[in-house]
């Protein structure tokens, strides 16, 4: 097992109490696995991409274990957290267009990062690198103003994954991209893990059909909890969670003409997570909702590498 | 890169000669009259001497001449280093004036903009992450910066010098020696220098420090900081990184702040009869010694343009970007 999170719990420290982003959450990434995580926005996937490498100031860990290849990582305590982060696991975060610095040439930022982490640069690894994504090495010499953003992208992919870590996070990666650049990240990612430079990747988004192609599971949150996870054709041909097959059925499908069919989007929205509502969350907007809903339903195995939770699924 | 500097030098070539051209008319819109003043003060009875005088006077300093005459007089001398003969301490030539007073000028200035500037800067810095530092230090910086320079100088004036008593108040060294390349005399010039160097320092100090603390607070929270940290940078990398950055905006503020500062020493030097150029304005305003006032505004007005430039290139030497936008353009 790469990765194990035990009822991990996060929150936000805001004016008006505690925000319960991430409100016991447990699953578990293979080693080589690709789990694409899924879910609106608010729904608690960023905040649970975040607490695995660093919190926010606004963060706070309030329980739960994660544990890494065997060794538990202190999420909870940021200094400590230094030894892991970026070699064992490293994120892609959601602004690459802005994550270097400006006043910098790009290599002697990367050779200067990696000396504060006694990490001594390979010019030569670094070029082939830069290659495998289609840069040339005189990006190292330039500023960052100087790339566009599609560059800048692939050049933090590639500052990224440089000490091979064990768990990789791309946090909303093509979210700010157009659908070419989109292909060819997916299609970096899925190398990163083909050529064993990363073991195993969390992908963060709201777009399924783009995870989709490259996940091998996907994991799908409401609103602070897990609402399901199996493997990525399961979960786009048979979900079981309600709110997984209305958010599918939201997806417009290649080749079908709207007119003859109205997308249905779901009703509502998600509750607040400032004081959630007792049992399932998504009971209010689950047209599916019962009695036993008042009750939180665990998040249970159903058949092999498919969690739901929900009382109508098992 | 050169069609860059050369547009500076064309706005800076500009601005100097509206600068000199309004320096040139202010001193003669000032009521009074500077022949009639030397007259006076030369106390003769006779009145034909007096005409003689007077005919002599205006006829040297050319304000017998139409005012365009005088204007192109003005330039054409001004072109050759000629800024005239000082009325104040005639027949003293203006430029050997200027040049007696300009070191005390300097000897305030440079040191007082720099060193408030590097220093500020510093502690702005170091401040923005201590929270303590900063709930205390914040408040005393914005109260020095919105102290006027004079005020200042006249507190300290007052405090250390009057009720304290341990540093002198007027005059660049004790009026009881003479200039001389002595211990004794280097002693008195550092002591005379440092209440308006302080009064000056204290208050730019002031406004670098709160402008420094704030961007780095800015900085730190900047994707390329959090990049840094999501990666385990050290501490000391992730600080060099936003110092960097935040500086750019305070050398802009430095260049807006030079006119501020250099108005300030002047009225500070005034405060302490410190006989630099601002002494000088105030004696060249009192005797309306028009050539005078000019060519200590002339020289101000250099002093600042030769900053500012200065300033405009080390800002393209730090901020690569400027670098870049002026590649397209070229």
């Amino acid at each position: 097992m790469s990765l194990t999170v035990t009822d991990l719990r996060v929150h936000y420290r805001t004016l008006r109490g505690e925000v319960k982003a991430l409100d016991g959450v447990s699953f578990t990434v293979a080693d080589g696995e690709i789990m694409g995580l899924a879910g609106e926005s608010g729904s608690g996937k960023s905040t649970l991409g975040k607490s695995l490498i660093r919190l926010d100031g606004r963060m706070r860990h309030v329980g739960g274990t994660v544990e890494l290849d065997g060794v538990e990582l202190p999420v909870g305590d940021s200094a400590a957290m230094d030894r892991f982060r970026f070699s064992e696991v490293s994120v892609i975060p959601q602004y690459s267009m802005s994550a270097l610095n400006p006043t910098r040439k790009i290599g002697k930022m990367v050779a200067e990062l990696l000396a504060s982490r006694g990490e001594r640069l390979d010019p030569a690894e670094l070029e082939r690198r830069l290659e495998l994504v289609g840069l040339s090495r005189d990006v190292l010499g330039r500023y960052p103003i100087e790339l566009s953003g599609g560059m800048k992208q692939r050049v933090v992919m590639v500052v990224s994954t440089l000490l091979n870590p064990s768990l990789l996070i791309a946090d909303e990666v093509t979210s700010a991209l157009d659908v070419s650049s989109q292909k060819a990240v997916a299609r970096t990612l899925l190398g990163l893990r083909d050529t064993g430079l990363v073991t195993s990747m969390i992908v963060v988004t709201h777009d399924i059909s783009l995870v989709y192609q490259i996940a091998d599971t996907i994991m799908v949150m409401y609103a602070g909890r897990l609402a399901e996870k199996a493997p990525a054709d399961v979960i786009v041909t048979e979900p079981r969670h309600p709110y997984t097959r209305l958010l599918i059925s939201s997806l417009p499908e290649v080749g079908v003409r709207q007119a003859d069919k109205r997308l249905s989007g779901i009703p509502g929205s998600p509750p607040s997570l400032l004081d959630p509502p007792e049992g399932c969350r998504f009971r209010d907007r689950c047209p599916l909702a019962f009695d036993r809903c008042a009750e939180q339903p665990p998040f249970t195995e159903v058949a092999p590498g498919h969690s739901v939770a929900c009382w109508k699924a098992a | 890169m050169w069609r860059y500097f050369g547009r500076k030098l064309l706005i800076y070539g500009l601005t100097f000669f509206v600068a000199v051209t309004i320096n040139w008319m202010i001193p003669r819109f000032m009521p009074g009259d500077p022949v009639q003043s030397m007259l006076s003060r030369a106390n003769i009875a006779q009145p034909e001497a007096v005409e003689a005088m007077r005919a002599h006077y205006t006829n040297l300093f050319g304000f017998d001449l139409p005012l365009w005459k005088q204007y192109a007089n003005f330039w054409a001398a001004l072109l050759q280093g000629d800024l005239g003969i000082s009325i104040w301490v005639f027949p003293t030539p203006v430029t050997d004036v200027i040049v007696r007073a300009v070191p005390y000028t300097l000897g305030l200035l440079v040191p007082a903009i720099l060193l408030s500037w590097v220093a500020g800067n510093r502690f702005g810095a170091f401040a923005a992450r201590r929270k303590w530092l900063d709930n205390t230090a914040l408040p005393v910086g914005y109260v020095l910066t919105a102290t006027p320079y004079m005020w200042l100088a006249i507190l300290l004036a007052w405090g250390l010098g009057i009720v304290a008593g341990v540093l002198p108040v007027a005059g660049a060294y004790s009026f009881a020696m003479e200039p001389s390349w002595s211990w004794e005399f280097l002693g008195s010039l550092v002591e005379h220098w440092l209440l308006p160097f302080a009064s000056l320092f204290l208050v730019a100090f002031g406004g670098w420090a709160i402008g420094m603390r704030n961007m780095i607070i800015y900085e730190l929270e900047a994707d390329y900081v959090h990049y840094l940290q999501s990666l385990g940078a050290s501490r000391r990398l992730v600080r060099r990184y936003a110092f960097r950055n935040a500086i750019l905006p305070q050398i802009t503020g430095l260049a807006l702040q030079l006119g501020v500062l250099v108005a300030g020493a002047l009225v500070t030097e005034i405060v302490f009869s410190y006989p630099g150029l601002g002494h000088l304005i105030l004696k060249a305003i009192q005797n309306q010694d028009f050539f005078l006032l000019q060519g200590t505004f002339l020289f101000i007005v250099i002093g600042v343009l030769i900053a500012n430039f200065v300033i405009d290139v080390a800002y393209v030497v730090v901020d690569p970007r400027t670098r870049i936008g002026m590649g397209e353009a070229a």
